[in-house]
Protein backbone atom coordinates (compact mmCIF):
# COMPACT_ATOMS: atom_id res chain seq x y z
CA UNK A 1 0.00 0.00 0.00
CA UNK A 2 1.15 3.43 -0.82
CA UNK A 3 1.89 5.87 1.94
CA UNK A 4 2.25 9.40 1.93
CA UNK A 5 4.08 11.58 4.59
CA UNK A 6 1.79 13.64 6.87
CA UNK A 7 3.10 16.59 8.81
CA UNK A 8 1.24 18.69 11.30
CA UNK A 9 2.63 22.43 11.93
CA UNK A 10 1.67 25.21 14.46
CA UNK A 11 3.86 27.93 15.40
CA UNK A 12 4.88 26.44 18.53
CA UNK A 13 6.94 23.98 16.87
CA UNK A 14 6.27 20.48 14.89
CA UNK A 15 3.24 17.91 16.40
CA UNK A 16 3.56 15.27 14.50
CA UNK A 17 5.63 13.40 11.21
CA UNK A 18 4.82 10.00 9.81
CA UNK A 19 3.20 7.90 6.92
CA UNK A 20 -0.15 7.30 6.54
CA UNK A 21 -2.08 5.77 3.91
CA UNK A 22 -4.87 8.25 4.22
CA UNK A 23 -5.93 11.44 5.66
CA UNK A 24 -9.44 12.48 6.59
CA UNK A 25 -10.64 15.82 7.18
CA UNK A 26 -13.39 18.63 7.53
CA UNK A 27 -12.66 21.34 4.87
CA UNK A 28 -15.13 24.37 5.15
CA UNK A 29 -16.80 22.88 2.17
CA UNK A 30 -17.31 19.19 3.87
CA UNK A 31 -15.48 16.32 4.52
CA UNK A 32 -12.28 15.76 2.42
CA UNK A 33 -10.15 12.18 2.36
CA UNK A 34 -6.85 12.56 0.83
CA UNK A 35 -5.23 8.98 -0.62
CA UNK A 36 -1.41 9.16 -2.03
CA UNK A 37 -1.32 10.64 -5.57
CA UNK A 38 -4.00 13.04 -5.01
CA UNK A 39 -3.42 16.50 -6.71
CA UNK A 40 -1.77 19.60 -5.15
CA UNK A 41 -4.58 21.03 -3.28
CA UNK A 42 -4.47 23.95 -0.58
CA UNK A 43 -8.20 23.65 1.35
CA UNK A 44 -9.19 25.81 4.99
CA UNK A 45 -9.84 23.19 7.57
CA UNK A 46 -12.53 23.89 10.25
CA UNK A 47 -12.04 23.80 14.00
CA UNK A 48 -12.53 19.66 13.55
CA UNK A 49 -10.47 16.48 14.11
CA UNK A 50 -8.23 15.02 11.46
CA UNK A 51 -8.05 11.07 11.58
CA UNK A 52 -4.89 9.25 10.09
CA UNK A 53 -5.24 6.19 8.80
CA UNK A 54 -1.99 3.64 9.05
CA UNK A 55 -1.69 0.42 7.72
CA UNK A 56 -1.28 -2.34 10.31
CA UNK A 57 -1.07 0.49 13.09
CA UNK A 58 -4.24 1.87 13.98
CA UNK A 59 -5.70 5.27 13.02
CA UNK A 60 -4.56 8.65 14.74
CA UNK A 61 -6.65 11.39 15.93
CA UNK A 62 -5.90 14.81 16.35
CA UNK A 63 -7.76 17.79 17.17
CA UNK A 64 -6.86 20.94 15.01
CA UNK A 65 -8.12 24.42 15.79
CA UNK A 66 -8.96 25.65 12.02
CA UNK A 67 -5.67 26.03 9.72
CA UNK A 68 -5.04 24.80 6.65
CA UNK A 69 -4.53 21.58 4.40
CA UNK A 70 -1.97 21.29 1.64
CA UNK A 71 -1.34 18.45 -0.32
CA UNK A 72 1.33 17.29 -2.38
CA UNK A 73 1.67 14.14 -4.40
CA UNK A 74 3.23 12.46 -1.76
CA UNK A 75 3.30 14.62 1.15
CA UNK A 76 0.32 16.18 3.20
CA UNK A 77 1.01 19.53 5.72
CA UNK A 78 -1.46 20.57 7.99
CA UNK A 79 -0.62 23.74 9.55
CA UNK A 80 -2.96 24.67 12.48
CA UNK A 81 -3.15 27.50 14.95
CA UNK A 82 -3.25 24.61 17.54
CA UNK A 83 -3.33 21.01 16.71
CA UNK A 84 -2.97 17.54 20.16
CA UNK A 85 -3.35 14.77 19.71
CA UNK A 86 -5.86 13.32 22.34
CA UNK A 87 -3.89 12.23 24.87
CA UNK A 88 -2.18 15.70 24.86
CA UNK A 89 -5.68 17.59 25.37
CA UNK A 90 -6.16 18.45 28.90
CA UNK A 91 -9.49 17.86 29.69
CA UNK A 92 -10.12 19.59 32.43
CA UNK A 93 -9.08 23.29 30.81
CA UNK A 94 -11.07 22.61 27.83
CA UNK A 95 -14.34 21.82 29.99
CA UNK A 96 -13.28 25.74 31.69
CA UNK A 97 -12.41 26.97 28.62
CA UNK A 98 -16.18 25.44 27.50
CA UNK A 99 -18.06 27.07 30.42
CA UNK A 100 -16.47 30.68 29.88
CA UNK A 101 -16.99 30.52 26.74
CA UNK A 102 -21.08 29.42 27.51
CA UNK A 103 -21.12 32.45 30.02
CA UNK A 104 -20.21 34.84 27.55
CA UNK A 105 -22.38 33.72 24.90
CA UNK A 106 -25.24 34.21 27.39
CA UNK A 107 -24.32 38.07 28.36
CA UNK A 108 -24.47 39.12 24.75
CA UNK A 109 -22.18 42.16 24.14
CA UNK A 110 -20.79 43.37 20.65
CA UNK A 111 -19.77 41.23 17.84
CA UNK A 112 -16.23 40.74 17.90
CA UNK A 113 -16.87 39.51 21.60
CA UNK A 114 -19.44 37.04 20.61
CA UNK A 115 -17.48 36.00 17.60
CA UNK A 116 -15.12 35.04 19.72
CA UNK A 117 -16.96 33.16 22.42
CA UNK A 118 -18.48 31.48 19.57
CA UNK A 119 -15.05 29.84 18.27
CA UNK A 120 -13.41 29.24 21.86
CA UNK A 121 -16.63 27.20 22.19
CA UNK A 122 -16.46 25.30 19.21
CA UNK A 123 -12.70 24.56 20.16
CA UNK A 124 -13.30 23.71 23.49
CA UNK A 125 -16.38 21.22 22.18
CA UNK A 126 -13.96 20.20 19.50
CA UNK A 127 -11.30 19.22 22.10
CA UNK A 128 -13.88 17.36 24.80
CA UNK A 129 -15.64 15.17 21.49
CA UNK A 130 -12.15 13.65 20.32
CA UNK A 131 -11.03 13.29 24.20
CA UNK A 132 -14.25 11.23 25.04
CA UNK A 133 -14.25 10.11 21.71
CA UNK A 134 -10.58 7.94 22.12
CA UNK B 1 40.83 58.47 52.38
CA UNK B 2 38.20 56.49 52.99
CA UNK B 3 38.51 54.19 56.72
CA UNK B 4 39.31 50.76 56.29
CA UNK B 5 35.69 49.89 57.24
CA UNK B 6 34.55 51.45 54.50
CA UNK B 7 36.35 50.60 52.13
CA UNK B 8 35.60 46.65 53.02
CA UNK B 9 31.84 47.36 53.34
CA UNK B 10 31.98 48.68 49.80
CA UNK B 11 33.89 45.32 48.96
CA UNK B 12 31.28 43.49 50.19
CA UNK B 13 28.35 44.96 48.74
CA UNK B 14 29.89 44.98 45.33
CA UNK B 15 30.74 41.51 45.77
CA UNK B 16 27.03 40.95 46.78
CA UNK B 17 25.62 42.37 43.57
CA UNK B 18 28.32 40.59 41.42
CA UNK B 19 26.60 37.37 42.28
CA UNK B 20 23.20 38.82 41.80
CA UNK B 21 24.24 39.80 38.34
CA UNK B 22 26.49 36.50 37.69
CA UNK B 23 23.05 34.82 38.63
CA UNK B 24 20.99 36.89 36.20
CA UNK B 25 23.31 36.14 33.33
CA UNK B 26 23.40 32.46 33.66
CA UNK B 27 19.18 32.83 33.75
CA UNK B 28 19.27 34.74 30.98
CA UNK B 29 22.00 32.24 29.11
CA UNK B 30 19.06 29.67 30.08
CA UNK B 31 16.36 31.39 28.80
CA UNK B 32 17.95 32.21 25.28
CA UNK B 33 19.08 29.25 24.93
CA UNK B 34 15.14 27.91 24.74
CA UNK B 35 13.98 31.01 22.73
CA UNK B 36 16.42 29.87 20.20
CA UNK B 37 14.53 26.85 20.51
CA UNK B 38 11.64 28.15 20.02
CA UNK B 39 12.01 30.57 17.05
CA UNK B 40 13.22 27.14 15.42
CA UNK B 41 10.13 25.45 16.29
CA UNK B 42 8.52 27.92 14.79
CA UNK B 43 10.26 28.22 11.12
CA UNK B 44 8.80 25.30 9.61
CA UNK B 45 5.17 26.57 10.24
CA UNK B 46 6.22 30.10 8.71
CA UNK B 47 7.89 28.51 5.76
CA UNK B 48 5.23 26.59 4.90
CA UNK B 49 2.39 29.16 4.93
CA UNK B 50 4.89 31.44 2.93
CA UNK B 51 5.13 29.01 0.51
CA UNK B 52 1.16 28.40 0.22
CA UNK B 53 0.63 32.32 0.25
CA UNK B 54 3.00 33.04 -2.25
CA UNK B 55 1.91 30.44 -4.43
CA UNK B 56 -1.79 31.79 -4.19
CA UNK B 57 -0.40 35.80 -4.51
CA UNK B 58 1.83 34.48 -7.48
CA UNK B 59 -0.48 31.96 -9.50
CA UNK B 60 -0.90 34.47 -12.30
CA UNK B 61 -4.54 34.74 -11.56
CA UNK B 62 -6.34 37.75 -10.19
CA UNK B 63 -6.22 38.19 -6.66
CA UNK B 64 -8.52 40.98 -4.88
CA UNK B 65 -7.74 40.57 -0.97
CA UNK B 66 -8.09 44.16 1.18
CA UNK B 67 -5.20 43.24 2.85
CA UNK B 68 -2.89 42.77 -0.09
CA UNK B 69 -4.20 46.39 -1.20
CA UNK B 70 -2.76 49.72 -0.35
CA UNK B 71 -5.22 52.07 0.39
CA UNK B 72 -4.88 55.92 1.11
CA UNK B 73 -3.24 55.90 4.55
CA UNK B 74 -5.46 57.48 6.95
CA UNK B 75 -3.91 56.02 10.38
CA UNK B 76 -1.57 54.06 11.08
CA UNK B 77 -0.99 51.23 13.54
CA UNK B 78 2.35 50.42 15.29
CA UNK B 79 3.26 47.39 17.14
CA UNK B 80 6.14 47.90 19.55
CA UNK B 81 7.69 44.79 21.30
CA UNK B 82 9.08 45.19 24.81
CA UNK B 83 10.05 43.75 27.61
CA UNK B 84 8.12 44.01 30.68
CA UNK B 85 11.79 44.14 32.88
CA UNK B 86 14.52 46.28 32.55
CA UNK B 87 17.93 45.51 33.34
CA UNK B 88 18.53 44.31 29.41
CA UNK B 89 21.09 46.80 28.44
CA UNK B 90 19.91 49.08 25.76
CA UNK B 91 17.50 46.78 24.77
CA UNK B 92 14.32 48.69 25.29
CA UNK B 93 15.79 52.34 24.87
CA UNK B 94 16.44 51.34 20.99
CA UNK B 95 13.92 50.31 19.98
CA UNK B 96 11.28 53.21 21.80
CA UNK B 97 13.74 55.76 20.45
CA UNK B 98 13.34 54.44 16.77
CA UNK B 99 9.65 54.09 17.10
CA UNK B 100 9.26 57.10 18.61
CA UNK B 101 11.38 59.15 16.10
CA UNK B 102 9.52 57.40 13.04
CA UNK B 103 6.41 58.61 14.78
CA UNK B 104 7.45 61.99 14.95
CA UNK B 105 8.59 62.12 11.30
CA UNK B 106 5.75 60.96 9.79
CA UNK B 107 2.50 61.84 11.70
CA UNK B 108 1.92 65.82 12.71
CA UNK B 109 -0.86 65.07 15.17
CA UNK B 110 -2.26 62.01 17.06
CA UNK B 111 -5.18 60.97 15.10
CA UNK B 112 -3.28 59.82 12.66
CA UNK B 113 -1.62 56.86 14.59
CA UNK B 114 -1.97 54.25 17.08
CA UNK B 115 0.31 52.30 19.41
CA UNK B 116 0.09 48.63 20.32
CA UNK B 117 2.62 48.32 22.91
CA UNK B 118 3.52 44.19 23.48
CA UNK B 119 5.70 44.74 27.18
CA UNK B 120 5.15 46.96 29.95
CA UNK B 121 7.95 49.03 29.53
CA UNK B 122 6.76 50.16 26.08
CA UNK B 123 3.75 50.52 27.71
CA UNK B 124 4.68 52.92 29.71
CA UNK B 125 6.87 55.12 27.57
CA UNK B 126 3.43 56.05 25.35
CA UNK B 127 0.76 56.15 28.10
CA UNK B 128 3.57 58.84 29.80
CA UNK B 129 3.75 60.31 26.64
CA UNK B 130 0.04 60.53 25.87
CA UNK B 131 0.57 58.74 22.60
CA UNK B 132 -3.01 57.10 21.53
CA UNK B 133 -2.52 52.82 23.00
CA UNK B 134 -5.19 51.30 21.21
CA UNK B 135 -4.82 47.90 22.73
CA UNK B 136 -1.60 46.59 24.95
CA UNK B 137 -0.54 43.39 26.76
CA UNK B 138 2.01 43.08 29.63
CA UNK B 139 3.15 39.95 31.48
CA UNK B 140 3.79 37.53 28.90
CA UNK B 141 5.76 34.72 29.64
CA UNK B 142 9.44 33.93 28.90
CA UNK B 143 8.63 31.82 26.26
CA UNK B 144 5.13 32.69 24.55
CA UNK B 145 2.73 30.65 23.31
CA UNK B 146 1.03 31.25 19.90
CA UNK B 147 -2.44 30.83 22.32
CA UNK B 148 -0.66 33.81 24.25
CA UNK B 149 -0.80 36.56 21.64
CA UNK B 150 -3.32 35.07 19.65
CA UNK B 151 -5.85 37.91 20.43
CA UNK B 152 -3.45 40.72 20.35
CA UNK B 153 -2.53 39.49 17.13
CA UNK B 154 -6.38 38.92 15.43
CA UNK B 155 -7.35 42.40 17.47
CA UNK B 156 -4.57 44.27 14.94
CA UNK B 157 -5.45 42.13 12.07
CA UNK B 158 -8.91 42.88 12.65
CA UNK B 159 -7.86 46.78 13.00
CA UNK B 160 -6.61 46.52 9.64
CA UNK B 161 -9.60 44.24 7.96
CA UNK B 162 -12.23 47.27 9.96
CA UNK B 163 -10.43 49.87 7.75
CA UNK B 164 -9.83 51.67 11.51
CA UNK B 165 -5.71 51.54 10.45
CA UNK B 166 -4.74 51.46 6.88
CA UNK B 167 -1.52 50.57 7.65
CA UNK B 168 0.41 48.18 10.20
CA UNK B 169 3.81 48.24 11.19
CA UNK B 170 6.14 46.26 13.72
CA UNK B 171 9.10 47.21 15.62
CA UNK B 172 11.32 44.84 17.48
CA UNK B 173 14.38 43.65 18.35
CA UNK B 174 15.88 41.47 15.48
CA UNK B 175 18.20 38.88 16.83
CA UNK B 176 21.53 38.43 14.97
CA UNK B 177 24.29 36.81 17.35
CA UNK B 178 24.05 36.60 21.46
CA UNK B 179 25.91 40.12 21.63
CA UNK B 180 24.37 41.43 18.18
CA UNK B 181 20.84 42.46 18.28
CA UNK B 182 19.43 45.42 15.56
CA UNK B 183 16.26 46.95 15.91
CA UNK B 184 13.99 46.00 12.71
CA UNK B 185 10.67 48.35 11.82
CA UNK B 186 8.84 46.32 9.07
CA UNK B 187 5.69 47.27 7.54
CA UNK B 188 2.68 43.73 8.19
CA UNK B 189 -0.22 45.12 6.33
CA UNK B 190 -0.90 45.77 3.57
CA UNK B 191 0.74 42.78 2.46
CA UNK B 192 2.83 44.18 -0.65
CA UNK B 193 6.21 42.23 -0.63
CA UNK B 194 5.06 38.71 -0.54
CA UNK B 195 5.99 38.02 -4.63
CA UNK B 196 9.14 39.65 -4.08
CA UNK B 197 10.49 38.06 -1.38
CA UNK B 198 9.38 34.19 -2.20
CA UNK B 199 10.74 31.97 -4.75
CA UNK B 200 8.86 30.74 -7.43
CA UNK B 201 5.96 28.19 -6.00
CA UNK B 202 6.79 24.43 -6.29
CA UNK B 203 3.99 23.83 -7.24
CA UNK B 204 0.89 25.41 -8.39
CA UNK B 205 -2.44 23.87 -6.25
CA UNK B 206 -5.84 23.12 -6.35
CA UNK B 207 -8.00 25.36 -4.33
CA UNK B 208 -10.90 23.88 -2.18
CA UNK B 209 -13.22 25.82 -2.49
CA UNK B 210 -11.59 28.69 -4.09
CA UNK B 211 -9.06 31.00 -3.77
CA UNK B 212 -10.43 34.07 -2.63
CA UNK B 213 -12.20 31.80 0.63
CA UNK B 214 -8.80 30.68 1.12
CA UNK B 215 -7.20 33.86 1.22
CA UNK B 216 -9.74 35.30 3.68
CA UNK B 217 -9.11 32.45 6.05
CA UNK B 218 -5.33 32.47 5.04
CA UNK B 219 -3.71 35.98 5.26
CA UNK B 220 -5.12 36.71 8.86
CA UNK B 221 -3.48 33.23 9.98
CA UNK B 222 -0.11 34.47 8.11
CA UNK B 223 -0.06 38.10 9.40
CA UNK B 224 -0.85 36.72 13.06
CA UNK B 225 2.35 34.21 12.68
CA UNK B 226 4.22 36.77 11.36
CA UNK B 227 3.48 38.98 14.80
CA UNK B 228 3.94 35.78 16.69
CA UNK B 229 7.59 35.83 14.44
CA UNK B 230 8.69 38.98 15.62
CA UNK B 231 7.57 38.08 19.32
CA UNK B 232 9.66 35.15 19.43
CA UNK B 233 12.76 36.97 18.01
CA UNK B 234 11.94 39.69 19.88
CA UNK B 235 12.31 37.57 22.93
CA UNK B 236 15.58 35.83 21.91
CA UNK B 237 17.10 39.42 21.28
CA UNK B 238 15.57 40.18 24.97
CA UNK B 239 17.27 37.55 26.69
CA UNK B 240 20.53 37.79 25.18
CA UNK B 241 20.43 41.47 25.53
CA UNK B 242 20.18 40.96 29.20
CA UNK B 243 22.95 38.39 29.37
CA UNK B 244 24.85 40.85 27.32
CA UNK B 245 24.15 43.35 29.71
CA UNK B 246 24.76 41.50 33.37
CA UNK B 247 27.70 40.13 31.69
CA UNK B 248 29.33 44.07 31.44
CA UNK B 249 27.97 44.34 34.72
CA UNK B 250 29.34 41.41 36.51
CA UNK B 251 32.97 42.63 34.90
CA UNK B 252 32.38 45.83 35.83
CA UNK B 253 32.08 44.51 39.58
CA UNK B 254 35.53 42.42 39.14
CA UNK B 255 36.98 45.43 38.54
CA UNK B 256 35.89 47.54 40.83
CA UNK B 257 36.51 44.89 43.36
CA UNK B 258 40.14 44.60 42.17
CA UNK B 259 40.66 48.77 42.73
CA UNK B 260 38.98 48.63 46.21
CA UNK B 261 40.91 45.69 47.31
CA UNK B 262 44.08 47.41 46.33
CA UNK B 263 43.08 51.31 48.18
CA UNK B 264 41.99 48.66 50.97
CA UNK B 265 45.57 46.62 51.08
CA UNK B 266 47.01 50.53 50.30
CA UNK B 267 45.32 51.71 53.37
CA UNK B 268 46.07 48.57 55.22
CA UNK B 269 49.80 49.17 55.19
CA UNK B 270 49.32 52.76 55.50
CA UNK B 271 47.99 52.56 58.82
CA UNK B 272 50.71 49.63 60.09
CA UNK B 273 53.31 51.74 58.93
CA UNK B 274 51.47 54.73 60.84
CA UNK B 275 51.56 52.47 63.79
CA UNK B 276 55.33 51.33 63.61
CA UNK B 277 56.05 55.07 62.91
CA UNK B 278 54.51 55.93 66.84
CA UNK B 279 55.81 53.21 68.16
CA UNK B 280 59.24 53.85 67.23
CA UNK B 281 58.51 57.81 67.52
CA UNK B 282 57.47 56.83 71.65
CA UNK B 283 60.19 54.70 71.59
CA UNK B 284 62.89 57.11 71.15
CA UNK B 285 61.24 59.53 72.80
CA UNK B 286 61.49 57.62 76.28
CA UNK B 287 65.10 57.13 75.71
Amino acid sequence: MKTLTVSVVTPDGPVLEDSFEMVSCKSENGELGILPGHIPLVAPLTISGVRLKGGEQSSELIAVSGGFLEVRPEKVTILAESAERPSDIDLERAQRAKERAERRLQTKQDDIDFKRAELALKRALNRLDLKQGS
Amino acid sequence: MASLRDIKSRITSTKKTKQITKAMEMVSASKLNKAEQNAKAFNPYMEKIQEVVASIANGGVDVDHPMLKSRPVKKTGYIVITSDRGLAGAYNSSVLRTVNRHIHERHSSKDEYTVIPMGRIGRDFFAKRNMPIESEITGLADQPDFADIKDIASEAVQLYSDETIDELYIYYNHYVSAITQEVRGTKLLPLTNISTEATQPKSSYEYEPDQDTILKALLPQYAESLIYGALVDGKASEHAARMTAMKAATDNADELIDDLTLSYNRARQAAITQEITEIVGGAAALE
